[in-house]
């Protein structure tokens, strides 16, 4: 059903129009509540102690200093987990504490955590535990995992997951063949607003409430629960402001650390990480070995795909076995293919451990199979533009997984519309400084300074996969006309509390709309991730907003004598088409009170076979980057000039917010595919600062213009699809086949270094 | 990991001093010589516009201004500040009301997340009484110390823009 049904208007703040954020003039004046800001009278400080190796067994643990320094109020280690050691999101592999006799399984894992007056007693209190362990050699090569020579590093084995997708003939051969083995580098989702939580017990150390930035409150709830031995309604979860989120904030980080440790203080807690242990404390985006090959006729059209996918997975399970799954499913890309055969893995090393990270392993199936249409074109003396139109998905396909797609697929337009966006200027040979390769002091030539251009398209699945009920809820109330939302929806920065409140303007008829606080005291929301809260949780309060209207209309019949059926909200007004006479819902809604709580269910997927065959995936949206680039080849620098995007979004509910998410989504993308990496060494991060892990600065980000291809997704409850994720998904490779068309070289990895081009 | 070279003495917290802060005298107590001036103003002050992102002066989340210069709070040491005049997002647009810039954050569409907005406010405000009619390129040249991880810039660039040609215009 639509939710445009009633209000085909632009009346400010309702759907289609850029509404305000609820949370903006806090956020411009600084006086929003950032979990970092959260404070509570006699509140002490908690941090927590990492181990430095990447493998080892912890021989014994000495805290009896640490509890001798003044100020220190409780250090804690895994003997004082009151309930479940181990915590995780599909498997709980992971220990809470690392405990004596036990191991340690990445460079960073947490073994004791303690409690104190001030910031400066806590690091000294940590430098005060003495840890003696034997130290282990890492298992840092997936390979090793997957041939079975390296030691099993956790009980549950070293492989979290393998998948085959065979599909079709897999013996089919084509006229053309293209293959190459494509590597991604581990990237940090780097939100800005680092891990922070208060926790505050319950007198007597019944419950505790904890404020914490987190991305799904109802899953971290139950998980920390578990840990505590607590029934979950004496653990209550209210959402602290979140500075971003992008996947890092799916797990458990320091959560369990905090409410321990509130629990046995008695006193309310506090955990902020700095900058170089949020590095440690979340997991990142998996490194990612790929072998493709395309098989092709001579007409450029895809006969079969092979892959072979390795993704490290790092120490603990996370969400592994799901990322996988997406990235082996994305095999095909946007593309037509009938014949497929693909081997995917996902292992378990003593690298740091990684999950969640927005495109969620379609990320590393796209600048795969990106790199590879790039070299079906340059085989075929086709352009990249007309390789791709030859094979564009469209509604109605055979996935190689078998699923029918039965998303709207507009895979053509996206590029016949990318391409038609003007190309930018030449570079001016006099140039200021600042916009060509290097910045300032001029190290580029001008006149050696090689222009490229590259294309990427990707295709994207919404929701959670694979049999996953990731249901949403949302309770509406209208009381003497006053409309108060309630969820559990995880607003990380995505604008979704100001969508809440467009829909139920729009569908109530009410211009003002309140929102209770987010927390668990209504039904789960799911995760905010896999592009899913604008249909998932917007559908539950499109839903809870057309119950209460719904009782509304029969308040308006039942007390004014007219005709139920003939009733309809226009603008502000009920209307009675019937006689024309409008009614205002202030009016009409004048002392009653309605209170309606909803839940919104997507259709139900399923699992995949042996064969890696099943309808797996709820929905799917697509969209086309085209990159422009200068290089430097003598000093391997480049800057990213423009990038052209068309992207398929159903429908632009609010369009300032989608140009948002475009944008920041192409920065992303451009900082894993020319500099954003964690370089690890023998299992340990190199780079753990803002100084050595290196982001995109406003001097990188690129002109980008923009194209909406809005056809209403009829499967969507708005309309709309999820826009998060498309973004930073092929402009990645994009950047990177323009890079290669500048140089002339494969380059098969990213990012992209400077050694990688000029040496 | 950097925690084992801290030495384990304990940390006094008897340190007296005063800061003026958006044109107050603030009294700093039983406090550690330490602090950063960004912890003092967000755990001591109650100033917490000034955001912590990378205590090391890559981000521009800290920013305020200290005798007239764009600084990161972060780097600076709260009792080598005792002389100055700082100003923070708190003190911008006096009695609750926006300012032109915060305004503009709004309408442009600057704000996601919103934990680098207060750091970028005060460094265009900063950059904007500096130079009113800044091109493009100076813009993002003068913002480069500020990391926004949501927006991807273009917004805040537009947000820039917009105040830049209100002042032009109301010149």
């Amino acid at each position: 059903m639509s939710s445009l049904l009633t209000d085909q208007t632009t009346r400010p703040g309702t759907l289609g129009t850029n509404a305000s954020r609820p949370d903006g003039v806090a956020k411009v004046q600084g006086g929003f509540a950032f979990s970092s800001d959260m404070w509570a009278d006699n509140m002490l400080w908690g941090a927590t102690l990492r181990s430095p190796h990447p493998y080892a067994r912890i021989v014994s643990i000495d805290v009896t200093a640490a509890w001798a320094l003044p100020g220190v109020e409780t250090v804690i280690t895994a003997d004082d987990v009151p309930g479940k050691p181990t915590y995780g999101l599909i498997v709980q592999d992971q220990p809470v504490f690392a405990p004596v006799g036990g191991f340690v399984r990445y460079a960073g894992e947490p073994i004791a955590a303690v409690a104190a007056d001030h910031p400066e007693t806590c690091k000294r209190a940590l430098a005060a535990i003495k840890v003696e362990y034997e130290v282990l050699q890492p298992v840092t090569d997936p390979e090793a995992c997957i041939s079975g020579v390296a030691a099993q590093i956790h009980p549950d084995g070293n492989i979290f997951r393998h998948q085959r997708i065979v599909c079709g003939d897999p013996d089919i051969v084509g006229d053309i063949q293209v293959e190459g083995t494509y590597q991604v580098g581990m990237q940090d989702q780097a939100f800005l607003g680092l891990e922070a939580a208060l926790a505050i017990p319950d007198p007597g150390s019944a419950g505790v409430e904890l404020y914490i930035a987190t991305q799904w409150l109802h899953e971290d709830r139950k998980q920390i629960a578990e840990c505590l031995s607590l029934p979950e309604d004496k653990v209550r979860l209210v959402l602290g402001g979140v500075g971003g989120a992008f996947g890092a904030r799916e797990d458990i980080s320091l959560q369990v650390h905090t409410c321990l440790l509130a629990l046995r203080t008695g006193r309310p807690v506090r955990i902020a990480y700095g900058r170089e242990e949020s590095f440690y404390g979340h997991v990142h985006r998996h490194p990612a070995q790929i072998w493709m090959r395309h098989h092709a006729d001579r007409s450029g059209k895809i006969v079969k795909v092979e892959s072979r996918m390795v993704f490290d997975g790092g120490a603990y399970c996370s969400t592994s076995p799901a990322v996988l799954i997406n990235g082996i499913t994305h095999t095909q890309g946007p593309y037509k293919c009938d014949n497929a055969i693909v081997d995917g893995w996902a292992v378990r090393t003593n690298n740091p451990p990684c999950g969640a990270m927005r495109g969620f392993g379609v990320v590393q199936a796209c600048f795969a199979h990106e790199s590879q249409m790039e070299k079906l074109a340059s085989i075929l003396g086709m352009s990249p533009v007309d390789v791709r139109l030859v094979n564009a998905m469209e509604t109605g396909d055979k996935l190689i997984t078998g699923q029918v797609m039965d998303s709207v697929a507009p895979v053509a337009q996206c590029i016949q519309e990318t391409a038609d966006i003007p190309m930018p200027p030449p570079l001016d040979p006099n140039a200021n400084e600042l916009s060509v390769p290097g910045g300032t002091g001029l190290t580029a030539l001008p006149s050696n300074i090689r222009r490229g251009v590259g294309w990427g398209v990707s295709i994207k699945n919404l929701m959670y996969s694979e049999g996953f009920d990731d249901y949403s809820t949302a309770r509406c109330r209208m009381d003497n006309g006053i409309v108060t939302l309630k969820f559990a929806t995880s607003e990380v920065g995505q604008g979704f509390t100001m969508l809440a409140q467009q829909i139920a303007r729009t569908i109530l008829g009410v211009d003002e709309v309140l929102l209770d606080t987010i927390d668990t005291q209504v039904g789960s929301a799911g995760s905010t991730s896999a592009s899913r809260q604008t249909w998932m949780s917007g559908g539950a309060v499109d839903a809870a907003c057309r119950a209460v209207l719904s009782d509304l209309l029969d308040h308006a019949a039942s007390s004014r004598s007219l005709d139920r059926h003939s009733l309809t909200i226009e603008g502000t007004d009920v209307v009675d088409s019937s006689t024309g006479l409008r009614h205002p819902v202030a009016e009409i809604a004048r002392g009653v009170a309605f209170d309606r709580t909803e839940e919104y269910h997507h259709p139900a997927t399923e699992d995949l076979d042996e064969n890696g065959q099943g309808n797996c995936h709820v929905a799917f949206a697509f969209v086309a980057h085209r990159a422009v680039v200068d290089v430097d080849p003598d000093l391997g620098l480049v800057k990213v000039v423009q990038i052209a995007t068309a992207q398929d979004i159903g429908r632009a509910l609010n369009p300032l917010s989608v140009q948002g998410q475009i944008e920041g989504g192409i920065a992303q993308g451009l900082g894993l595919a020319v500099m954003e990496e964690i370089v690890v060494a023998d299992g340990k991060v190199r780079n753990p600062s803002f100084t050595d892990y290196l982001l995109p600065t406003f001097l990188d980000a690129p002109d980008v213009d923009i194209r909406l291809i809005e056809e209403w997704e009829p499967k969507s409850p708005l309309g709309a699809k999820g826009v998060g994720e498309p973004p930073c998904i092929s402009v990645t490779p994009a950047i990177a086949n323009a890079i290669r068309d500048a140089v002339g070289k494969e380059l098969p990895r990213v990012p992209v270094r400077p050694y990688d081009i000029c040496l | 990991m950097k925690t084992n070279d801290v030495p384990t003495t304990p940390t006094p917290l008897n340190e007296q001093y005063s800061l003026r802060v958006n044109g107050r005298d603030l009294p700093v107590q039983d406090a550690w010589i330490g602090e950063s001036l960004l912890y003092v103003l967000r755990e001591r002050l109650g100033l917490p516009g000034a955001k912590g992102a990378c205590e090391q002066g890559e981000c521009g989340s800290c920013t305020v201004i200290m005798d007239g210069s764009a600084v990161c709070s972060c780097l600076v040491l709260a009792a080598s500040a005792t002389d100055s005049e700082i100003l923070t997002v708190e003190g911008l647009g006096p009695d609750g009301s926006l300012t032109d810039v915060q305004q503009a954050f709004l309408s442009a569409g600057g704000v996601q997340c919103g934990f680098c907005t207060p750091g970028f406010i005060v460094a265009v405000h900063h950059l904007l009484d500096e130079n009113p009619s800044p091109t493009d390129l100076e813009i993002k040249e003068a913002l480069s110390g500020n990391i926004c991880r949501c927006t991807g810039y273009g917004r805040i660039l537009e947000a820039v823009r917009i105040v830049a040609e209100q002042r032009s215009q109301e010149s």
